[in-house]
């Protein structure tokens, strides 16, 4: 008797893939020679012992009520700037969608699009340096910044759903004699509107990660007063600061992925 | 017979409502944020910002300034690379401890393993803090240890990509068919060696794609890096717009957004070999 063996034939030689390989391997070891970086400098006693001082500066964090009432309104700012920036972004996106889902024509459409993905090529830290500049120091700064890069990414996002949806019911309501406005109004956007809503809550959760560190080029929140401490050189509040960011961050983890089991325990 | 046209939207109330707790939520976000869009009309702020954007048309392409763009970039890209090598360094044994594939201490109906599992969570927590203090965070930290340059951003970048590597590694070879090393480790075989004849077979691939698709972030995240003084592009982009060189500013943009690009399209053609 014999059972049947599962034979796999060896995988064939590929040159190709060892060549990869081999210049993949040779330009990381390129990138530290480059960089005069020895990995085994780094874990000398000197090195270490820096290290370990430098982080000893930071400890006991620095919790008393008065800066921890700092902390909070920093949390908050931080969180106000992330939503405004987002709120304000869905509605100009919504106002883009029509032309980048190709309503108004193929040169609307060509145009809105470079624009779309020119707001959102550019980092959103590059944006915040740019609007210091356009309105100064301080979280205003901040919420244009994210609005901008949002606008880029939730303006195609948002055409692409309006692209995909279908068109029945609201050329239902076209033939019935109703305008182009309500038609979009009841007919379309009631189907689009749960999909706009969850890839806007997903951009607000990647903008309050990015509200924390847009402060380091002045821009207000979390950000500003980390960079601002450490200038100063008080490791105690910069610490308490980091921790703040850190338990900010974990939440709003925590919170998405919350909201993200129960939206899919919801379709099933 | 009468027919009564109902002309009020019988949902109005319950949309003034809303409209008016958006108000009240609004208000105070406003004030925080210290929202004033005057400031974007006001002809001093124009001034500054219109002088700016002249410049940048044209673009700097004297050959100086050139030799240095072109010089900060391979920078970045050697940023990137030895930062995700790091990376790995740090992810490989932190992925391996935490999956639970490969866990000694769950075989069996008891599960008195305190000791493994006080040290897979501490692992856990270590990883948590590595990858959840943004990569920017740990640059301007580490800046101040080891001055500005390069070696801050790689390592950066080594910290908080070990943080994420190390998380998904551990996802994909719980998720990955288990079974092969869950037999070997049930037959009296090292960890170690149930990683590399029962896991790695399978999941080889998804592991070497993922590192290459991190790297190709790594390259976004040391272009902004260079911000807070952590070498490359973003810091040559940081001491031009210090000077409102605008037409040096769109030079690098401009490269930036090239190099962006020549990364995509090189994790792409390296991922698909992999496929």
């Amino acid at each position: 008797m014999s059972t049947p063996i599962n034979i796999q034939p060896a995988r064939q030689f590929c040159l190709k893939c060892l060549l990869t390989l081999l210049i993949v391997f040779g330009l990381t070891i390129a990138s530290f020679i480059y960089l005069a970086l020895n990995p085994a400098n780094l874990f000398t006693l000197e090195a270490l012992k820096n290290i370990t001082e430098f982080i000893g500066r930071f400890f006991p964090p620095d919790l008393s009520p008065d800066f921890l009432d700092k902390i909070w309104h920093g949390v908050l700012q931080t969180l106000a700037i992330s939503a405004l920036a987002t709120l304000i972004a869905a509605i100009f996106s919504l106002g883009l969608s029509l032309p980048v889902s190709g309503r108004f024509g193929p040169t609307a459409k060509g145009i809105t699009r470079f624009i779309c993905n020119f707001l959102r090529s550019v980092p959103e830290l590059v944006w915040a340096a740019l609007m210091v500049l356009a309105v100064g120091l301080g979280p205003f700064a901040g919420t244009l910044a994210l609005m901008l890069h949002t606008t880029g990414v939730l303006g195609r996002l948002f055409g692409e759903s309006l692209e995909n949806h279908p068109t029945v019911s609201s050329n239902a309501l076209m033939l019935n004699g109703s305008g182009r406005v309500t038609s979009f109004l009841y007919g379309t956007l009631p189907g689009i509107a749960p999909q706009l809503l969850s890839y806007s809550l997903y951009r607000w959760e990647m903008n309050i990660r990015m509200a924390t560190i847009l402060g380091f080029v002045g821009a207000g929140g979390l950000g500003q007063m980390l960079y601002y401490e450490l200038s100063l050189l008080r490791e105690a509040q910069a610490s308490t600061v980091i921790m703040a960011m850190l338990v900010l961050v974990i939440f709003v983890d925590f919170v998405s992925n919350k909201l993200r089991r129960i939206q899919m325990h919801n379709q099933g | 017979m009468q027919t009564s046209i109902i002309s009020r939207d019988p949902a109005t109330p319950y949309r003034l409502m809303g409209l008016l707790l958006a108000i009240a939520i609004l208000w105070p976000m406003l004030q925080l944020t210290q929202f004033e869009p005057k400031l974007l009309i006001d002809p001093n702020n124009i001034q500054v910002m219109g002088d700016f954007l002249v410049q940048f048309f044209p673009p700097n392409i004297e050959a100086t300034f050139l030799s240095l763009v072109i010089k900060a970039t391979v920078e970045t890209l050697a940023m990137a690379t030895a930062g995700i090598a790091l990376a790995m360094v740090i992810a490989v044994p932190l992925g391996l401890i935490i999956s639970y594939s490969l866990s000694i201490s769950r075989i069996g109906p008891t599960s008195d393993h305190q000791f493994a599992q006080s040290i897979r969570f501490l692992a856990r927590s270590l990883m948590l803090v590595l990858r959840g203090i943004p990569e920017i965070v740990w640059a301007l930290l580490l800046v101040r240890v080891f001055g500005l340059g390069a070696i801050a951003g790689v390592l950066a970048i080594a910290i908080t990509y070990g943080g994420m590597l190390a998380k998904v590694y551990s996802e994909i070879l719980e998720s990955g068919n288990t079974l092969p090393a869950r037999a070997l480790i049930l037959s009296g075989s090292n960890r170690i060696a149930a990683f590399l004849y029962g896991l790695l077979p399978g999941s080889a691939q998804e592991l070497a794609s993922y590192t290459v698709y991190r790297w190709e972030c790594a390259v976004r995240a040391s272009v902004v890096m260079g911000f807070v003084g952590a070498g490359g592009l973003g810091q040559l982009m940081d001491q031009s717009m210090k000077m409102l060189n605008g037409g040096e500013v769109s030079t690098i943009l401009v490269v930036f957004l090239g190099l962006v690009l020549l990364a995509d399209y090189i994790s792409l053609i390296i991922r698909k070999q992999l496929a």
